[in-house]
């Protein structure tokens, strides 16, 4: 199956669905910023990977595959639920790039400027994670 | 106040970026990958660095490493409930976050404290 991006898809999200997701990004970045304040950077750090608008994104996904199956005649819960599961499989796939990210993160903010290191850290997470994806569609044809 | 005020701003315009992106791509396996961008990341450090510096910034980045590792654990466990299709997303992936919170400060708690 070819990878592609389906514009006509944006129309269907709600603008209070669109708030949700920037109200829950922008309370998580200030939720750790006061950690770090209060608890300091070891601490705070652990948050930097918190599934902010997993929920959000996961209930998004749910509500708009049901809806789509119900209009195709077929059982939109069950079809719901099964979407919003494969996502979340794609998401843990995302996270063994997020893991990639923080270490050169990690190891090479001291070394070289903030800007590269954000944008070298960005292309292994991508490129780790897309890589992940592709090896598990190989071993897992069905997803 | 103005910190807490671009912290704010620039983590919600970051998340919602990626989660646009996402929405976006087909098949759902393939995008459900941005479900796990480094928004936070992204929008934080910088910051950090900005006012603490990249020491601080850098110590930050190192736990990431327990966070992403619970997150994945996390992913898994939300993947395999809902694949059977028998519970609803939003009490499934709201419930499996005290997964995450147990699963982050049990390796916190052995490794990094």
């Amino acid at each position: 199956m070819l990878i592609r991006a389906e514009l006509g898809v944006l129309r269907q999200t709600r603008w209070y669905e669109y708030a949700s997701r920037f109200l829950f990004g922008g309370l998580v970045t200030v939720l750790t910023g006061l950690i770090a304040k209060e608890f300091g950077a070891v601490f705070a750090g652990l948050f930097l990977a918190f599934p902010a608008i997993f929920p959000a994104s996961a209930t998004l996904i749910e509500k708009h595959e049901s809806e789509k199956g119900e209009r195709a005649g077929i059982s939109g819960k069950r079809r719901g639920r099964r979407m919003a599961g494969i996502d979340a499989a794609g998401a843990a796939l995302g996270c063994i790039g997020l893991v990639a990210f923080a270490v050169i993160t990690w190891q090479m903010l001291l070394r070289i400027s903030t800007t590269l290191t954000l944008f070298l850290a960005t292309m292994a997470w991508c490129g780790i994670s897309v890589l992940a994806w592709f090896i598990w569609r190989q071993l897992l044809p069905a997803n | 106040m103005a910190e807490i005020l671009i912290r704010f701003v620039v983590g919600g315009l970051v998340v919602s970026a990626f989660a646009l992106l996402s929405d976006m791509l087909k098949p759902k396996s393939f995008a459900g990958v941005f479900g796990a961008a480094p928004s936070v990341a992204l929008a934080t450090i910088s910051l950090t660095v900005v006012k603490d510096g990249a020491p601080y910034a850098a110590m930050e980045a190192r736990s990431m490493i327990v966070g992403a590792v619970s997150f994945f654990v996390y992913s898994c466990v939300v993947s395999r409930v809902m694949l059977r299709g028998a519970w609803p997303a939003l009490p499934v992936a709201s419930f499996s976050l005290l997964l995450w919170t147990a699963c982050t400060l049990g390796i916190w708690y052995i490794a990094l404290r």
